[in-house]
């Protein structure tokens, strides 16, 4: 994938910015576009504000270049609904909040790792260079930054697998199933006091 | 056999299997609520049933109003509001799931609810809609928040795929001192590490200062683990764990309780276990704390000031202490004892237990308060148990609002929020931007704080209050 990059030099980006709590509610679709940083791109009138991501080029950004600690606190999946709806398909970012990471491989989207050091020289690229591609080629686990340099990332093979293929999890656990039954057999003959109510 | 954590005891028994570097984790309990709502699309989607649905617990708690309740369901009047709570009522009677509804006698936040029932036990393995499922591990168990896709493979399958995560240990030893907390302990933790600190690990909180807490003090810790960028934080069970669990309506009775406690002692982690990580901490050297900023890292013994960008170590480091200065609208150099306050909110899963809401009583019945001031339980049962102590009359005396249960004005969604521009002293767990209401300012506190806020309409430090007293 070649796309625009978006440099968000704010660290602890919290799933509470990327959704606000109010549109948690909201079934998964199209309006997620207009949910991604509502409270940062829209005052209460619903007049825009000067955020990144209401900037051309950056309206058509499909890779965010964030800093430490991304997507930390809330669980909330509708984070992620806003990134994609939003046409983000991949973070770049030195660190993610757990649970964030592992919705956004469940949706589709690329969580890349690189250092602090890497991200940051990335954001100065964007910076001076506005509407700069990138390259993220999943397969070949590589970053290309907009100064051309290649960086290696390291993702789970699991996750990749996910990410490539659409793997399906639940497909996956159905292959275990008898190996489930029996495991749960002994476990409830051990704690029987578990499911007595 | 190798010395293991508590926390590789519990992971190891619950292994099916494992793929690729993956485990296939059984999964004991599961906790739903009102938000939940997109899970259920994704089974319904799929047309997928719930396989163990005596497994999977629902709670009323994220929507729910907390005034106009002898309604029901009918007093809510927000259409939106009131058709999440109606929507998680017809999801859990399709599905066979047990729900605490709006008008159970037993109603609550997710955190506080399971506990004080029993469902919560040492050894389980619990997953929750919500990212404060890590409260649960007070008890000596794995609990930890899932998105919804996680949380409809765990409904379809009683099972979830799961990378083992890397172990941490902090310990907390000494008395802690006059007017200190185990939210202070959590935030000078928190402090310590910051909010990425246990990214990838499973927090063991252990030390003499914790195993003199509560179990309602280990929940308040184990709450905002997450703050710490960790999904669980676990306590080892003992006698007070085992002295709150007993005779609870889910906990195992006679013979049974005699085989589940002698599992229950196997669980502390061996004396030769090895953690990834360990950090220390002095706990007598922790005082009532107060965050200024948007972080929860950004947290300070009440007696500092707000820092100045100036004295940060680096540019990066700079912008961000004024970018939170901005939004909190603070000066450097304030006096955090001075910042004044327009509202007061105690309650929340990380302070809406029964012994947070006697700590906050305990300074309330010392004034009146300046500004309004909510009260609002975690549960119903806590909400029972005050009144027959007769906390809510010391809260009405002093000028607060007594509310009833759910989750408020922490996460702001069923109409309890601060108007944009207010400043909050919060017992809740974000200080996040937003997250009390759009442009609301938030500062973290412990009940006692937060009560001793209300009467002075500033923050201030509650043991000059106590010390009065």
């Amino acid at each position: 994938m070649t796309a625009i990059a978006a440099p968000i030099d704010e660290p602890n980006i919290d799933t509470n910015q990327l959704c606000p709590t109010r549109f948690n509610k909201v079934p998964r679709g199209p309006e997620y576009a207009q949910i991604l940083f509502h409270d940062r791109r829209f005052e209460l009138n619903g007049a825009e504000k000067d955020f990144i991501l209401n900037r051309e080029p950056y309206r058509c950004a499909q890779i965010i270049v964030a800093d430490r600690n991304w997507g930390g606190g809330s669980s909330r999946e509708s984070a992620v609904y806003a990134l994609y709806e939003f046409g983000i398909r991949c973070v770049i970012a030195s660190s993610f909040g757990d649970i964030h990471a592992n919705n956004c491989v469940k949706n589709g989207l690329l969580p890349v790792v690189l250092t602090e050091a890497e991200v940051v020289a990335m954001r100065k690229e964007l910076h001076d260079r506005p509407g700069a591609t990138m390259t993220v080629d999943l397969a070949a686990q590589t970053v290309t930054d907009a100064a051309g340099r290649v960086h290696d990332f390291s993702i789970h093979p699991v996750r990749k697998k996910c990410l490539l293929e659409g793997l399906d999890d639940l497909a996956r656990t159905r292959q275990y199933i008898e190996r489930f039954e029996i495991f749960e057999e002994a476990y409830r003959k051990d704690r029987p006091w578990l499911y007595g109510n | 056999m190798t010395a293991q954590t508590m926390f590789q005891k519990i992971w190891s028994r619950h292994a099916v299997t494992e793929e690729e570097g993956e485990i296939l984790l059984h999964i004991d309990r599961a906790l739903i609520h009102e938000g939940s709502s997109h899970a259920f699309a994704k089974l319904d989607a799929q047309q997928r049933t719930v396989a163990r649905p005596r497994q999977i617990f629902a709670f009323n708690d994220h929507y729910v109003p907390t005034t106009g309740r002898d309604k029901g369901v009918a007093g809510i009047a927000n259409p939106e509001i009131r058709n999440m709570v109606l929507t998680l009522a017809a999801n859990a009677a399709k599905h066979g799931i047990t729900l605490f509804g709006i008008d159970d006698p037993r109603q609550g936040i997710l955190h506080i609810v399971p506990p004080e029932q029993g469902i919560t036990q040492p050894g389980l393995v619990i997953v929750g809609a919500d990212s404060h499922t890590s409260t649960h591990g007070a008890f000596g168990c794995l609990a930890f928040g899932v998105g919804a896709s996680e949380m409809m493979h765990v409904m379809a399958s009683q099972t979830l795929w799961q990378r083992i995560p890397k172990t941490m240990r902090i310990t907390v030893a000494g008395a802690t001192g006059f007017g200190v907390t185990a939210k202070d302990v959590i935030l000078a933790i928190i402090a310590r590490i910051g909010v990425g600190g246990g990214a990838g690990h499973v927090i063991e909180y252990a030390g003499s200062t914790m195993t003199a807490m509560s179990m309602e003090s280990r929940m308040t810790v184990c709450n905002m683990s997450i703050e710490a960028g960790a999904r669980a934080g676990m306590v080892r069970p003992d006698e007070t764990t085992f002295s709150y669990m007993r005779g609870r309506p889910y906990a195992p009775k006679g013979t049974a309780w005699d085989e589940a406690l002698a599992f229950w002692k196997t669980l502390p982690t061996d004396a030769d276990a090895v953690f990834d990580r360990e950090v220390e901490l002095d706990g007598a050297a922790i005082a009532p704390m107060v965050t200024w900023g948007t972080s929860p890292e950004n947290a300070l013994p009440v007696t500092g000031r707000v820092p100045d960008p100036r004295d940060a170590p680096d540019e990066a480091a700079s912008v961000e202490i004024q970018a939170a200065l901005d939004y909190m609208a603070l000066q450097p150099g304030t006096a955090l004892a001075d910042i004044r306050i327009d509202r007061v909110f105690i309650g929340s899963c990380t302070n809406g237990r029964i012994e947070d809401l006697r700590a906050a009583a305990a300074i309330a019945k010392l004034g009146r308060a300046r500004i309004p001031a909510w009260v609002v339980p975690g549960s119903r049962l806590v909400q029972k148990q005050a009144e027959n102590e007769g906390l809510d009359q010391v809260f009405r005396a002093a000028g607060f609002e007594w509310r009833d249960p759910g989750c408020s004005m922490c996460t702001a969604i069923n109409g309890d929020q601060l108007q944009p521009g207010e400043r909050c002293a919060s017992t809740s767990n974000r200080n996040f931007r937003g997250r009390q209401g759009t442009g609301g300012r938030t500062h973290l506190v412990s009940p006692a704080m937060a009560a001793a806020a209300a009467l002075e309409g500033r923050l201030t430090d509650v043991r000059e209050l106590m010390t009065k007293a």
